[in-house]
């Protein structure tokens, strides 16, 4: 199989209803590592990732990856900042996007116990899926988005709302996913998880990439004066 | 007042002494609906989830006239049904006016645009908390589909269930397709218009309560079908 | 679910009995009404093992399914349009029956004093000149036919808002009239066999004019080729034969008789 990457967006732009959301991106991505996409409210950071993952269509421009577009879809998941749940049990949310690729039901069901297990899901299989805390549910959503073993996963800042020990425990799902060969791309605004997690880091600002750098390198020496007040935790606009 | 209690004591002695000709109109009344009810889910159903999922030309106008045929007279239906299917109209050949099957036909016309438009309000709000992770996930339109009708299950049997109601208490036009003929085509609603006609109150009452006790029991079998199904609550 | 869906279904589908020599014979109300069915039909079947199943529709409508092939006889009382249903093609032919008669129902106060006419012609002048209320069947039933046919012998055209055509069977007909109250035409059947009779009585009957006839028309094969011309010739000869005539000649609500037999 040939590699997603390079991802290139090539003056990518999303208007809804004359506004402009994001864009244009002119960005080439390696298949290596996480990047952690930072910026202030409303820089565009949703729009950017679901962009670049085909959910929002998009006004302008172009996004090509190294393999044909079909291919591509199929290697990528998406975790959503909400996590949609399905109103089934624990198991067969997380065994879903498997039955989607016909794997029988018995399989599908054991690699999501597999799953969910890994997450720390294993008491709560049995659940319907709503009975999950915060927390729960985005582990859940991470293990749906997971069991598809995808080259690529997308996530909106999936710890917007959890306490200290779910971030955690999460940032080490991500961080084992990592090592494992997937690829991660995910916004945040929580700067100590960029730090934790980035290898590079992309600050979005009025729906712009303001500045693209590896991390450490743009946490220590941020080149732009916008990224260094952001940093600072000045209000940026 | 005393036909009222009159009809609550025929209909108790009808149900104790488990009358046979009342047996009998009670299960052909229900092979008939429930008959009508699963064909018309079958295809009332699947109509709802597409108008959820697809958005498509002519899906305004679509669901406006679903909304019309709604309240559709069931009499004209039966007049309709019947120009059809009697034996100088274009089924003619077929041989079936006033026979179970007309009226199965009747009622099936009468009640999918009812089921498929309380299915479609009920998905549609599913379908909005699925969109984006249906989306994500590559789903084909069957697919899609197929987990609204899945995940959304407890919300059409309400649909289903208004369904039977309007069809177990119709009575103007499966009488003019069926005919209300004895030991064939007579059932609950059609034999309490005979026997409405004959002057016979208490009869006729015995039957509505009867016809009453129905609905409320086939409406509790199928809320504990839905609650042992569930597994959980949602 | 879906066992116990499917053995609901069998136990449903075992319940209806396949019929093997079944034929639609419709009839008027007033002939279902009069409770005379069944005690025909059971020995019908007995005699002939034909099942015969009752569309109990006005003479009007028994016509129009017959002229549309949707039965393969009927019953029905009104000569006039039964004699153009035969020569129009529709019938083979019209064999009379039985006959009973019509007779006045009205509130049991007799605000008109119908109860002292001679004849149904000075009872309908009494009922137009009092002005009380008076229901009509108004659905072209044979019973419909017959009172329009008594208004025009009595050279009355009834009209106004004391007369009123509600479009129903002979039973609803006589609940309506029971509840205004009002006068009403019934055959002599259905109303001895009606149930609500509260605030009704029997005004007037006797006069010749108030002959009600039955007859039985099988359907045109030649029209329909599916009809079952067989089983209605069948019934035919049973319905004219020594059985059918004490059976309808000994049926009596209340010890009085309701029809008599005058096949030939």
């Amino acid at each position: 199989m040939r590699s997603l990457f390079p991802l290139t967006l090539t003056g990518a732009t999303i208007r809804r209803k004359g506004k402009r959301l994001v864009g244009p991106i002119d960005l080439t991505l390696q298949d290596q590592g996480i990047t952690i996409v930072i910026g202030p409210n409303g820089a565009g950071k949703t729009s950017l990732l679901r962009m670049m993952h085909g959910i929002a269509r998009l006004s302008d421009g172009a996004i090509n990856w190294g393999c044909d577009l079909d291919t591509a879809h199929a290697a990528q998941s998406f975790v959503f900042q909400q996590p949609i749940l399905l109103r089934r049990s624990v198991r067969d949310n997380i065994a879903y996007p498997l039955r989607l690729r016909g794997i029988a039901k018995a399989m599908a069901r054991a690699q999501a116990d597999t799953a969910g297990t890994r997450v720390g899901l294993g008491p709560m299989l049995d659940r319907p899926a709503t009975f999950l805390s915060g927390g729960e549910r985005q582990k859940l959503a991470i293990a749906r988005a997971l069991i598809t073993k995808p080259a690529l996963l997308f996530l909106d800042e999936p710890c917007a709302s959890l306490d200290g020990r779910a971030t955690r425990e999460i940032e080490e799902i991500l961080r084992q996913a990592a090592t494992s060969g997937t690829r991660l791309i995910m916004s945040t605004h929580d700067m100590g998880q960029a730090r934790r997690l980035a290898d590079d880091v992309l600050f979005l600002l009025k729906g712009h990439i303001h500045e693209h750098a590896p991390t450490p390198l743009f946490f220590d020496q941020p080149q732009t004066a916008e990224a260094a007040a952001f940093l600072n935790g000045d209000i940026v606009e | 007042m005393s036909d009222l209690w009159e009809g609550i004591g025929q209909a108790l002695w009808l149900l104790v002494t488990l009358d046979a000709d009342l047996v009998e109109i009670t299960l052909r009344s229900l092979r008939v609906t429930l008959t009508a009810l699963v064909i018309a889910c079958a295809i009332a159903l699947p109509i709802g989830a597409f108008l959820a999922v697809r958005r498509f030309r002519a899906r305004r106008f679509t669901i406006a006239l679903l909304n019309a045929l709604m309240g559709l007279p069931p009499v004209v239906v039966g007049l309709i049904v019947y120009v059809l299917l009697s034996r100088s109209g274009p089924f003619g050949v077929m041989g079936l006016i006033f026979t179970p099957t007309a009226m199965i036909i009747a009622q099936v016309v009468i009640i999918v645009p009812l089921i498929s438009s309380i299915a479609h309000q009920a998905l549609r709000e599913l379908w909005s908390d699925y969109h984006d992770l249906l989306i994500s996930l590559n789903t084909t339109q069957r697919q899609r589909m197929a987990a609204l009708l899945w995940d959304g299950r407890r919300a059409l049997l309400t649909a289903a269930l208004a369904g039977f109601g309007r069809a177990i208490g119709e009575v103007g036009a499966i009488m003019i397709v069926g005919g209300n003929i004895d030991h064939h085509t007579r059932v609950l609603t059609t034999a309490i218009a005979l026997e409405t006609g004959k002057g016979d109150f208490a009869m006729a009452l015995g039957l509505g309560f009867v016809l009453i006790l129905l609905a409320i029991a086939v409406n509790l079998a199928i809320h504990i079908i839905g609650r042992t199904e569930q597994e959980g609550r949602w | 679910m879906k066992s116990l869906l499917t053995g609901l279904w069998v136990a449903l589908a075992t319940s209806s009995a396949a019929f093997a020599d079944d034929m639609k014979l419709a009839v008027t109300t007033s002939f279902q009404n009069s409770g005379l069915a069944d005690v025909l039909l059971p020995a019908i079947k007995e005699d002939t093992g034909i099942d015969v199943q009752l569309l109990v529709v006005g003479t009007g409508q028994a016509l129009r399914l017959s002229e549309a092939g949707d039965v393969d006889a009927i019953l029905v009382h009104s000569r006039t349009a039964e004699e153009a249903f035969v020569a129009a093609g529709y019938g083979t032919h019209r064999r009379e029956i039985m006959y009973n008669d019509f007779v006045f129902i009205g509130p049991d106060t007799d605000p008109a004093d119908i109860k002292a006419a001679d004849t149904a012609s000075v009872a309908l002048a009494k009922i137009a000149d009092a002005k009380s209320p008076f229901v009509s069947r108004g659905d072209d039933s044979g019973t419909h036919k017959a009172e329009l046919k008594l208004w025009a012998a009595a050279d009355l055209t009834p009209a106004g808002n004391w007369y009123r055509k509600v479009g129903a069977g002979m039973g609803a007909t006589l609940n309506i009239a029971s509840g205004m109250p009002a006068y009403v035409i019934s055959d002599r059947a259905s109303w001895l066999n009606f149930g609500n009779k509260d605030g009704l009585a029997l005004l007037f009957a006797g006069d010749p004019v108030l002959f009600n006839q039955y007859a039985f028309l099988p359907v045109n094969p030649a029209k329909h080729p599916h009809v079952k011309a067989d089983l209605a010739q069948t019934l035919e000869d049973w319905l004219t034969s020594g059985t059918a005539k004490a059976l309808i000649d000994g049926y009596e609500i209340n010890g009085e008789t309701l029809f008599t037999f005058n096949a030939e």
